[in-house]
Protein backbone atom coordinates (compact mmCIF):
# COMPACT_ATOMS: atom_id res chain seq x y z
CA UNK A 1 0.00 0.00 0.00
CA UNK A 2 1.00 3.75 -0.58
CA UNK A 3 2.30 5.77 2.14
CA UNK A 4 1.83 9.64 2.10
CA UNK A 5 3.47 12.03 -0.07
CA UNK A 6 5.86 13.02 2.82
CA UNK A 7 7.27 9.68 3.25
CA UNK A 8 7.77 8.65 -0.09
CA UNK A 9 9.59 12.19 -1.04
CA UNK A 10 11.94 11.28 1.87
CA UNK A 11 12.31 7.46 0.98
CA UNK A 12 13.28 9.03 -2.41
CA UNK A 13 16.00 11.44 -1.18
CA UNK A 14 17.38 9.20 1.20
CA UNK A 15 18.17 5.70 -0.82
CA UNK A 16 20.72 6.88 -3.11
CA UNK A 17 22.89 7.81 0.27
CA UNK A 18 22.08 4.27 1.24
CA UNK A 19 23.48 2.60 -1.04
CA UNK A 20 26.61 5.01 -1.72
CA UNK A 21 26.99 4.32 2.18
CA UNK A 22 27.23 0.69 1.51
CA UNK A 23 29.27 0.91 -1.36
CA UNK A 24 31.98 2.48 0.51
CA UNK A 25 31.79 0.28 3.67
CA UNK A 26 32.50 -2.90 1.03
CA UNK A 27 35.17 -1.39 -0.77
CA UNK A 28 37.12 -0.38 2.54
CA UNK A 29 36.64 -3.82 4.28
CA UNK A 30 40.56 -4.28 4.52
CA UNK A 31 41.20 -0.68 6.21
CA UNK A 32 38.77 0.29 8.61
CA UNK A 33 35.72 -2.48 10.29
CA UNK A 34 32.92 -3.84 7.36
CA UNK A 35 33.62 -5.76 4.34
CA UNK A 36 31.14 -7.70 1.95
CA UNK A 37 28.69 -9.24 4.42
CA UNK A 38 28.17 -5.87 6.30
CA UNK A 39 28.11 -3.67 3.41
CA UNK A 40 25.60 -5.20 1.12
CA UNK A 41 23.19 -5.53 4.01
CA UNK A 42 23.61 -1.84 4.22
CA UNK A 43 22.66 -1.73 0.46
CA UNK A 44 20.05 -4.09 0.79
CA UNK A 45 18.63 -1.48 3.58
CA UNK A 46 18.39 1.25 0.87
CA UNK A 47 16.13 -1.03 -1.11
CA UNK A 48 14.07 -2.17 1.45
CA UNK A 49 12.99 1.43 2.34
CA UNK A 50 12.04 2.66 -1.72
CA UNK A 51 10.12 -1.33 -1.13
CA UNK A 52 8.06 0.01 1.75
CA UNK A 53 7.42 3.60 0.87
CA UNK A 54 5.77 2.90 -2.32
CA UNK A 55 3.66 0.57 -3.28
CA UNK A 56 3.90 -3.01 -4.90
CA UNK A 57 2.71 -2.17 -8.55
CA UNK A 58 4.63 1.29 -8.42
CA UNK A 59 8.12 -0.10 -7.47
CA UNK A 60 8.04 -3.44 -9.58
CA UNK A 61 9.41 -1.76 -12.73
CA UNK A 62 12.10 0.02 -11.09
CA UNK A 63 13.61 -2.73 -9.16
CA UNK A 64 13.02 -5.96 -11.26
CA UNK A 65 13.12 -9.18 -10.07
CA UNK A 66 15.67 -10.21 -12.95
CA UNK A 67 17.92 -8.03 -12.41
CA UNK A 68 18.50 -8.69 -8.82
CA UNK A 69 18.87 -12.49 -9.33
CA UNK A 70 21.20 -11.49 -11.78
CA UNK A 71 22.94 -9.76 -9.69
CA UNK A 72 23.46 -12.35 -7.09
CA UNK A 73 24.73 -15.47 -9.20
CA UNK A 74 27.24 -13.01 -10.87
CA UNK A 75 28.16 -12.26 -7.10
CA UNK A 76 29.01 -15.92 -6.49
CA UNK A 77 30.57 -16.77 -9.99
CA UNK A 78 32.78 -13.94 -9.42
CA UNK A 79 33.87 -15.30 -6.06
CA UNK A 80 34.41 -19.01 -7.57
CA UNK A 81 36.74 -17.38 -10.70
CA UNK A 82 38.82 -15.48 -7.90
CA UNK A 83 39.54 -18.80 -6.30
CA UNK A 84 40.30 -20.36 -9.36
CA UNK A 85 42.28 -17.78 -10.88
CA UNK A 86 45.00 -18.45 -7.96
CA UNK A 87 45.48 -22.45 -9.38
CA UNK A 88 46.79 -20.96 -12.48
CA UNK A 89 49.11 -19.09 -10.49
CA UNK A 90 50.96 -22.25 -8.88
CA UNK A 91 49.29 -21.96 -5.38
CA UNK A 92 46.09 -23.53 -3.71
CA UNK A 93 42.71 -22.19 -4.24
CA UNK A 94 41.91 -19.20 -3.24
CA UNK A 95 45.43 -18.26 -2.33
CA UNK A 96 46.12 -14.12 -1.88
CA UNK A 97 48.70 -14.65 -5.04
CA UNK A 98 48.14 -10.51 -5.91
CA UNK A 99 49.77 -9.69 -2.69
CA UNK A 100 53.13 -9.61 -2.89
CA UNK A 101 53.45 -9.98 -6.63
CA UNK A 102 54.16 -6.36 -7.95
CA UNK A 103 50.39 -6.37 -9.66
CA UNK A 104 47.54 -4.45 -9.33
CA UNK A 105 46.54 -4.47 -5.71
CA UNK A 106 50.16 -4.92 -3.95
CA UNK A 107 51.58 -2.02 -2.74
CA UNK A 108 53.00 -3.07 0.56
CA UNK A 109 51.99 -2.14 4.34
CA UNK A 110 54.44 -0.52 6.01
CA UNK A 111 54.57 -2.50 10.33
CA UNK A 112 52.40 -0.76 12.99
CA UNK A 113 49.66 1.88 13.22
CA UNK A 114 49.18 3.87 10.05
CA UNK A 115 46.55 5.46 7.97
CA UNK A 116 45.30 2.88 5.21
CA UNK A 117 46.27 2.56 1.62
CA UNK A 118 43.63 1.80 -0.68
CA UNK A 119 45.20 -0.39 -3.57
CA UNK A 120 46.88 -3.13 -0.92
CA UNK A 121 45.80 -6.43 0.19
CA UNK A 122 46.01 -8.42 -3.05
CA UNK A 123 42.57 -10.46 -3.89
CA UNK A 124 40.69 -9.28 -0.33
CA UNK A 125 38.97 -6.01 -2.24
CA UNK A 126 37.62 -8.44 -5.31
CA UNK A 127 36.78 -11.39 -2.56
CA UNK A 128 35.01 -8.55 -1.21
CA UNK A 129 33.17 -6.55 -3.42
CA UNK A 130 32.04 -10.07 -5.11
CA UNK A 131 30.09 -10.81 -1.77
CA UNK A 132 29.04 -7.06 -1.31
CA UNK A 133 26.65 -7.90 -4.69
CA UNK A 134 25.78 -11.04 -4.00
CA UNK A 135 24.20 -10.27 -0.46
CA UNK A 136 22.77 -7.17 -2.15
CA UNK A 137 20.62 -9.62 -4.66
CA UNK A 138 20.24 -11.89 -2.40
CA UNK A 139 18.23 -9.61 0.37
CA UNK A 140 16.60 -7.99 -2.24
CA UNK A 141 15.17 -10.81 -3.80
CA UNK A 142 14.05 -12.75 -0.54
CA UNK A 143 12.05 -9.13 0.09
CA UNK A 144 10.82 -9.19 -3.14
CA UNK A 145 9.07 -12.54 -3.38
CA UNK A 146 7.52 -12.07 0.12
CA UNK A 147 5.96 -8.58 -0.83
CA UNK A 148 4.54 -10.90 -4.27
CA UNK A 149 2.92 -13.31 -1.69
CA UNK A 150 0.81 -10.20 -0.16
CA UNK A 151 -2.98 -9.61 -0.86
CA UNK A 152 -3.84 -5.57 -1.70
CA UNK A 153 -6.00 -4.83 1.24
CA UNK A 154 -8.95 -2.43 -0.35
CA UNK A 155 -9.42 0.50 2.08
CA UNK B 1 28.09 -10.27 44.70
CA UNK B 2 30.64 -8.64 43.38
CA UNK B 3 32.32 -11.23 41.12
CA UNK B 4 28.79 -11.99 39.75
CA UNK B 5 28.64 -8.45 38.58
CA UNK B 6 31.76 -8.31 36.99
CA UNK B 7 30.88 -11.64 34.58
CA UNK B 8 27.66 -9.41 33.36
CA UNK B 9 28.02 -10.52 29.38
CA UNK B 10 27.67 -14.38 30.68
CA UNK B 11 24.25 -12.88 32.82
CA UNK B 12 23.03 -11.57 29.91
CA UNK B 13 23.52 -14.42 27.75
CA UNK B 14 22.21 -16.84 30.04
CA UNK B 15 19.15 -15.19 30.72
CA UNK B 16 18.27 -14.23 26.87
CA UNK B 17 19.17 -17.41 26.17
CA UNK B 18 16.27 -19.29 28.71
CA UNK B 19 13.67 -15.91 27.38
CA UNK B 20 13.72 -18.06 24.06
CA UNK B 21 13.64 -21.23 24.72
CA UNK B 22 10.34 -20.25 27.19
CA UNK B 23 9.24 -18.56 24.00
CA UNK B 24 9.71 -21.43 22.06
CA UNK B 25 7.77 -23.89 24.45
CA UNK B 26 4.91 -21.69 25.53
CA UNK B 27 3.70 -19.65 22.94
CA UNK B 28 0.88 -20.88 20.66
CA UNK B 29 1.28 -18.23 17.59
CA UNK B 30 3.93 -18.93 15.34
CA UNK B 31 5.16 -15.50 14.61
CA UNK B 32 6.30 -15.71 18.37
CA UNK B 33 7.84 -18.81 18.44
CA UNK B 34 10.25 -17.81 15.56
CA UNK B 35 11.27 -14.52 18.12
CA UNK B 36 12.03 -17.10 20.74
CA UNK B 37 14.22 -18.33 18.05
CA UNK B 38 15.65 -14.95 17.17
CA UNK B 39 16.14 -14.07 20.60
CA UNK B 40 18.09 -17.60 21.54
CA UNK B 41 20.35 -16.49 18.36
CA UNK B 42 20.98 -13.33 19.66
CA UNK B 43 22.11 -14.86 22.84
CA UNK B 44 24.81 -17.27 21.18
CA UNK B 45 26.62 -14.38 19.15
CA UNK B 46 26.93 -12.03 22.31
CA UNK B 47 28.47 -15.09 24.24
CA UNK B 48 31.01 -15.92 21.30
CA UNK B 49 31.75 -12.28 21.19
CA UNK B 50 32.41 -11.86 24.73
CA UNK B 51 34.60 -15.14 24.97
CA UNK B 52 37.47 -13.14 23.32
CA UNK B 53 37.76 -10.01 25.24
CA UNK B 54 40.81 -8.69 26.60
CA UNK B 55 40.90 -5.79 29.34
CA UNK B 56 41.27 -2.35 27.89
CA UNK B 57 41.68 -3.41 24.70
CA UNK B 58 41.35 -2.01 21.01
CA UNK B 59 39.55 -3.04 17.92
CA UNK B 60 41.93 -5.38 15.92
CA UNK B 61 42.33 -2.41 13.36
CA UNK B 62 45.94 -1.00 12.40
CA UNK B 63 44.22 1.70 10.71
CA UNK B 64 45.06 4.86 12.71
CA UNK B 65 45.73 3.14 15.85
CA UNK B 66 47.36 4.27 19.17
CA UNK B 67 50.66 3.36 20.15
CA UNK B 68 51.66 -0.17 21.50
CA UNK B 69 48.11 -1.49 21.82
CA UNK B 70 46.34 -4.83 23.19
CA UNK B 71 43.88 -5.81 20.68
CA UNK B 72 41.02 -7.93 20.87
CA UNK B 73 41.09 -11.47 19.88
CA UNK B 74 40.25 -11.20 15.68
CA UNK B 75 39.09 -15.13 15.12
CA UNK B 76 36.24 -15.18 17.59
CA UNK B 77 34.56 -12.13 15.38
CA UNK B 78 34.76 -14.15 12.31
CA UNK B 79 32.70 -16.69 13.84
CA UNK B 80 30.08 -14.13 14.71
CA UNK B 81 29.88 -13.01 11.49
CA UNK B 82 29.20 -16.80 10.05
CA UNK B 83 26.62 -17.46 12.48
CA UNK B 84 24.85 -14.43 12.01
CA UNK B 85 23.85 -15.03 8.25
CA UNK B 86 22.99 -18.35 8.89
CA UNK B 87 20.76 -17.11 11.36
CA UNK B 88 19.20 -14.76 9.11
CA UNK B 89 18.98 -17.23 6.05
CA UNK B 90 17.13 -19.55 8.49
CA UNK B 91 14.91 -17.23 9.61
CA UNK B 92 14.02 -16.15 6.05
CA UNK B 93 13.43 -19.38 4.86
CA UNK B 94 10.99 -20.03 8.23
CA UNK B 95 9.35 -16.81 7.60
CA UNK B 96 8.29 -17.51 4.13
CA UNK B 97 6.94 -20.76 5.50
CA UNK B 98 4.76 -19.28 8.11
CA UNK B 99 3.35 -17.34 4.85
CA UNK B 100 2.21 -20.30 3.04
CA UNK B 101 0.79 -22.22 6.29
CA UNK B 102 -1.33 -18.37 6.44
CA UNK B 103 -2.44 -19.30 3.05
CA UNK B 104 -3.42 -22.74 3.56
CA UNK B 105 -5.07 -22.96 6.90
CA UNK B 106 -6.02 -19.40 7.47
CA UNK B 107 -4.90 -18.90 10.97
CA UNK B 108 -1.39 -19.28 12.28
CA UNK B 109 -2.48 -20.92 15.70
CA UNK B 110 -0.24 -23.84 16.23
CA UNK B 111 -3.12 -26.01 18.32
CA UNK B 112 -5.23 -24.87 15.22
CA UNK B 113 -3.30 -26.25 12.55
CA UNK B 114 -2.54 -29.62 14.06
CA UNK B 115 -6.24 -30.34 14.35
CA UNK B 116 -7.77 -29.60 11.37
CA UNK B 117 -6.46 -32.55 8.56
CA UNK B 118 -7.03 -31.94 4.70
CA UNK C 1 1.14 -31.25 34.96
CA UNK C 2 2.97 -30.74 32.22
CA UNK C 3 3.19 -27.19 32.13
CA UNK C 4 4.03 -27.51 35.73
CA UNK C 5 7.08 -29.79 34.32
CA UNK C 6 8.33 -27.53 32.47
CA UNK C 7 8.72 -24.86 34.32
CA UNK C 8 10.19 -26.53 36.71
CA UNK C 9 12.98 -28.24 34.00
CA UNK C 10 13.62 -24.11 32.54
CA UNK C 11 13.99 -22.94 36.39
CA UNK C 12 16.82 -25.54 37.17
CA UNK C 13 18.34 -25.09 33.60
CA UNK C 14 18.67 -20.94 34.14
CA UNK C 15 20.33 -21.90 37.85
CA UNK C 16 22.93 -23.91 36.09
CA UNK C 17 23.61 -21.24 33.34
CA UNK C 18 24.18 -18.35 35.72
CA UNK C 19 25.99 -20.36 38.32
CA UNK C 20 28.10 -21.67 34.99
CA UNK C 21 28.25 -18.23 33.25
CA UNK C 22 29.52 -16.63 37.09
CA UNK C 23 32.81 -18.88 36.89
CA UNK C 24 33.57 -17.89 33.55
CA UNK C 25 37.11 -15.41 33.26
CA UNK C 26 35.75 -12.32 31.73
CA UNK C 27 38.54 -9.68 30.57
CA UNK C 28 41.47 -12.57 29.96
CA UNK C 29 40.95 -15.11 27.73
CA UNK C 30 43.29 -18.36 28.78
CA UNK C 31 44.88 -19.44 25.52
CA UNK C 32 45.77 -16.86 23.09
CA UNK C 33 48.43 -18.61 21.26
CA UNK C 34 47.06 -18.36 17.80
CA UNK C 35 45.16 -15.25 17.81
CA UNK C 36 48.86 -13.85 18.90
CA UNK C 37 50.66 -15.03 15.78
CA UNK C 38 47.08 -13.53 13.55
CA UNK C 39 47.85 -10.10 15.09
CA UNK C 40 51.81 -10.51 14.88
CA UNK C 41 52.01 -11.82 11.21
CA UNK C 42 48.55 -10.53 9.10
CA UNK C 43 49.61 -7.40 8.42
CA UNK C 44 52.60 -8.60 6.35
CA UNK C 45 50.98 -11.68 5.14
CA UNK C 46 48.45 -10.80 3.53
CA UNK C 47 48.89 -6.76 3.50
CA UNK C 48 45.50 -5.91 4.90
CA UNK C 49 45.30 -3.35 8.09
CA UNK C 50 41.93 -5.23 9.28
CA UNK C 51 42.93 -8.55 10.82
CA UNK C 52 39.26 -9.82 11.14
CA UNK C 53 38.76 -9.35 7.37
CA UNK C 54 41.99 -11.16 7.32
CA UNK C 55 41.11 -13.93 9.24
CA UNK C 56 37.76 -14.31 7.04
CA UNK C 57 38.97 -13.38 3.55
CA UNK C 58 42.55 -14.77 3.92
CA UNK C 59 43.49 -17.39 6.49
CA UNK C 60 39.84 -18.97 6.21
CA UNK C 61 38.16 -17.87 2.81
CA UNK C 62 37.00 -21.60 1.98
CA UNK C 63 34.75 -21.19 4.95
CA UNK C 64 33.06 -17.75 3.44
CA UNK C 65 32.35 -19.91 0.25
CA UNK C 66 30.20 -21.97 1.72
CA UNK C 67 28.91 -18.98 3.90
CA UNK C 68 27.62 -17.54 0.62
CA UNK C 69 26.74 -21.07 -0.82
CA UNK C 70 23.92 -21.35 2.29
CA UNK C 71 22.76 -17.76 1.24
CA UNK C 72 22.32 -18.52 -1.81
CA UNK C 73 20.50 -21.65 -0.67
CA UNK C 74 18.03 -19.66 1.61
CA UNK C 75 17.26 -17.73 -1.71
CA UNK C 76 16.76 -20.63 -3.43
CA UNK C 77 14.20 -22.18 -0.99
CA UNK C 78 12.46 -18.96 -0.44
CA UNK C 79 11.53 -18.61 -4.13
CA UNK C 80 10.64 -22.41 -4.25
CA UNK C 81 7.77 -21.47 -2.05
CA UNK C 82 6.67 -18.47 -3.70
CA UNK C 83 6.00 -20.07 -7.16
CA UNK C 84 3.14 -18.75 -9.46
CA UNK C 85 0.71 -22.03 -9.86
CA UNK C 86 -0.41 -23.27 -12.76
CA UNK C 87 -4.60 -22.68 -13.71
CA UNK C 88 -6.11 -25.40 -12.19
CA UNK C 89 -3.63 -26.49 -9.95
CA UNK C 90 -4.09 -26.26 -6.15
CA UNK C 91 -1.42 -26.35 -3.22
CA UNK C 92 -1.06 -30.32 -2.26
CA UNK C 93 -3.48 -31.67 0.65
CA UNK C 94 -2.30 -34.68 2.42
Amino acid sequence: MKMTKIVRSTANTFAPFCLIFGLYVVVHGHLSPGGGFQGGAVMATGAALLLVAHSYQDIISLIRQNTMKLCETIGLLMFITAGLSALTTGGAFLRNWMAHNGGAFATPVAFGANPGVLASAGLIPILNIAVGIEVLGGLTVILLYMLSGVKEQEL
Amino acid sequence: MIRLLWAFPFITVAILAVIGIDAMLFKRNLIKILMGLGLLEAAVNLFLVATGYRQSGIAPIFTNAPDAPQMVLPTVQALTLTSIVIGVATLAMMLSFTMIIYKKYGTVDSQQIRKLKG
Amino acid sequence: MRFALLTALLLILLGGLLHIAAGLPFGNPPVTDMDDYFIRHGQEQTGANNIVTSVVFDYRAFDTLGEATVLFTAVLGVGMMFRKLKPGEEYEND
